[in-house]
Formats: C-alpha cells, structure tokens, sequence
C-alpha cells in the first residue's frame, strides 16, 4: 500500500490517479494513524513551505515521518514535498525542515530575461544511477513549477539537475529517501515510469 | 532548457466540447475526456479549459470534467471560466486542476488572486485576459464576461495590477483572431511579453504550424493554445512540434 500524505496543499488527484493507473494501491492519509501499513510514502504538495511544514508541526507529524524513513521504507517527496524533505526552508523566513536530506531550500537566483517561477517543461540530467531511473533516458524532460529549490550540502544528494539560468537542483536521494522538484504526476510518461520505479522500489541503493 | 508549450485549449458548454468564432457561432467538437486521452497520446504540453457557459453559476460541471480527465492525461491542467470566489478556485484544484484560470473577476477583485497565489503558488493562477484590436487602431481593448463588457484599463495596466496581486501566468486571447485560423494576433502576444514578468501563453487564431512558428519565433512567448488548428484539421501537437523543431525550438522529449 502506498501512502499519499494530504497536508491541505494542492492537487492530490493527479497523484492518485498516476499510482492507480500504474497499477499499485494507495491511500491518502492526514496523518500517522496507517503509517504502519504502508510500504511507501509520497509527500506531495504545491504551495508555501511554510504553510506546509506548518501543518507538519500542527499535526505533530516531523517525528513520525522521520521515524518512517528511518524504518528503511521508501519515501518520496514531490515538487514542495521534495523542498520538505530539507534541514532548512527560506520562504516566508528560516524555519525546519523535515532534515531528511541535508540542504536550505531558497528562491531561485535567475539571469535576466528569465521568469519566475519556472514553470514549464525542462530536461533532466541525471547526476548519479538510483533505481528510480530505471529505463528513463538521460535529459528527458518533465513538468517543473516553483520559485524556490534546494540547495544539496552534500553533492552526492543530487540525484538530477536541470538547467534554469543555471544548474538547479531537480531530484534529490539520500539513503531510502527520494525527491523530485517536478511533477512526475504531471511528466507524461516519463513521470508515469518514475512513479512505477518508486513504488517497485525497496528502498536500497 | 526550458521548452516551449503547445497547449489544445478546449471549451467547454454544458459538459461538451465546443468552438467558436470570434467568441460567437458555437460548434460541437466531442467529448472533453475522449479528446483529452487523445491529447495526451499527442504529447500535447498541458490542457486548457475553459467553461463558456454563462447560465451555470457553479464550478460543479467542471470540476467533474477535470476529474474524468485527470484519470487519462498525465499533464497540467489549467481550469477556468465561472470562477467567482476563493472557494470556486480551491475546488477545482482539489478536483485535479493545477492552475486555476481568472477573467472577469480578475478586473473586480485583486484579492482572490493574492489569496488564491498565497495558498496555492503564483504558478497556480492564470490570468485570461480577451483583448480587442481598438477601431482606432493602435493598443487593445480588454474585455470581460465572454467578450461582452468592456473594461476601462490598458493591456500593461492590467498585467502589471494582476502581477502585483500575484498571478503566475497570463493567457492573452485576441477576440478578433479566434476561431479565424488566420493566425495570431504576434502584436498583441508581443505586447503582453513585453509587460509580464511572468510567462505568457498566446491564444487565438492557429490555423496552421507556419503561425506558430511566426509567434514563436518573433515574441517571447512561452505558450501557444490552440483551438480550430487541433480541433477541425488532421494537425496534432506532434506534427507540430515535428514542424517546429526545424527552426531551432525546443519541445519536450519524453
């Protein structure tokens, strides 16, 4: 059973509807009480990082979550979820992150002529091999939108990067923990592949 | 590199798929989750759809639609037409849409784009904004309510207002191009470049690939909707991207 996290921040449709359509169970939940039935964990989210950690901490769940990565079990973060998933978010001031993948999420630094947010469709280089990238070609392209993205301490977390004014960091894995700063929901097939990767996934590397 | 959109824009009236001319002469055009499955399979970029009914005072209708569609298609979907509260917008998105699409109300009520852009990301509201060819010539008039009421402000008032309020995105539409195929209105599309910071998706008149790729290449623009072209020809969005990357334009390999 995969787990979808539903802390009040967007479109879980989509989500749903990509794992049910790649053939897999899954159930939204609001807080811990089935964490202990599921075999993966998605934190979706589109929005601020503050609202989200924000109903995080309301709900008390930081422990939970952090207990469930470190039960070994596969957990993905996507688009604001991966930005989640860092020691440390900026958007709306400094505040905690979930600390699964040492970084600072912060507002993307842009050359003139580009528009924030990044919205659209960009490639993705990957940076390392991870079981998630089963059978996807190097540089193929998915959905990005947002204005903030984090910043790795430790270049070996940087699982994909695409180029934006410069490199930006797109996909992060540290251990048994995934993030992508795209919509793989919202990828065409490449996401959906993505998506079949993760929840076939074990979590080891 | 960030790629370029071609994005099938389909309106709907009551729970059909529809084109007009000019904003008038409506056309049956099918089923908007047949057509959008079929999109998908073209490797269209995102989906635009806009609610042209004027008698139904509720999202409902289109909230069902984008739940049929959110099982098939695997891309963004921008939603609008009817929006009238925060609460209008929060439901649609909850219902599988990823950007909520304003018009009217964007003229009137500045604050549901601040609190729809706090709650959701600037990226999740869309500015629609019909533009006329002022009869003097020279600049644009901006119209409301399908076309029907004329708003007293000017193209780069508007945008940078909308901007300031939060909007992510604005969909510039010429009404005197629509449902033409005689091509887009690339002044108008300059124009709204020209004022946005935000990205800009062009709308109105494709008619075939030559047209895109004249506004392409002779504006910034991030996106160009396209109704007739994909709606009434054998054209399709990979026929069009096949096209267009041969004058340098970047599109999405999957």
């Amino acid at each position: 059973m995969i787990g979808i996290l539903d802390l009040g921040m967007g479109n879980l449709r989509s989500l749903s509807n990509a794992i049910d359509h790649s053939g897999f169970d899954f159930q939204v939940t609001e807080n811990q009480a089935a964490f202990d039935d599921f075999t993966h964990l998605i934190i979706p989210g589109v929005g601020h990082f503050r609202a989200a950690m924000g109903a995080v901490f309301d709900r008390q769940l930081r422990p939970q979550i952090r207990a469930f990565a470190a039960s070994g079990r596969p957990v993905l973060g996507v688009c604001l979820g991966m930005q989640l998933l860092a020691a440390v978010g900026t958007e709306g001031g400094e505040m905690e992150g979930l600390g699964l993948v040492a970084g600072t999420v912060r507002k993307l630094e842009l050359g003139p002529g580009l528009r924030i947010p990044h919205v659209g469709w960009n490639s993705l280089t990957k940076k390392k091999d991870h079981p998630v990238y089963e059978g996807l070609k190097q540089d193929q392209d998915f959905y990005f939108v947002h204005s903030f993205a984090m910043q790795c301490d430790d270049s070996a977390d940087v699982l994909g990067e695409t180029d934006y004014g410069g490199p930006v960091t797109a996909a992060v894995s540290h251990a048994n923990v995934v993030g992508f700063q795209f919509h793989p929901e919202k990828s065409d097939a490449s996401g959906l592949k993505l998506i079949e990767n993760f929840c076939l996934w074990n979590g080891k590397c | 590199m960030l790629k370029k959109r071609i994005i099938p824009v389909q309106l709907l009236l009551d729970g059909r798929l529809v084109k007009t001319t000019r904003f008038g002469e409506y056309r049956d055009v099918g089923d908007p989750v047949k057509s959008s499955r079929v999109y998908s399979d073209q490797r269209a970029d995102e989906l635009v759809f806009l609610n042209i009914s004027r008698d139904q005072p509720n999202v409902t209708p289109l909230a069902e639609v984008i739940a049929g569609v959110s099982k098939v298609a695997f891309m963004p979907f921008a939603v609008g037409g009817g929006i009238r509260s925060f609460d209008d917008a929060a439901f649609l998105i909850k219902n599988g849409a990823d950007k909520v699409v304003l018009n009217s109300i964007a003229y009137r009520d500045k604050e549901i784009i601040t609190r729809i852009s706090e709650r959701f990301g600037a990226q999740a509201v869309v500015v629609s904004i019909d533009a006329r060819r002022a009869p003097s010539g020279g600049g644009y008039i901006l119209k409301s309510a399908c076309g029907t009421v004329t708003e007293d402000i000017t193209l780069a008032g508007h945008i940078a207002a909308c901007e300031a309020a939060g909007a992510g995105e604005f969909f510039v539409q010429s009404i005197d191009q629509d449902g033409t195929m005689a091509g887009f209105d690339i002044p108008l599309i300059r124009e709204a470049c020209r004022s946005a910071t935000v990205p800009v998706i062009g709308c109105g008149g494709s008619g075939d690939y030559n047209q895109l790729r004249d506004a392409f290449l002779e504006t910034n623009v991030s996106a160009l909707a396209c109704g007739s072209l994909f709606n009434f020809s054998d054209s399709n969005p990979i026929r069009a991207k096949a096209f267009l990357s041969n004058y340098g334009l970047p599109f999405k390999v999957v």
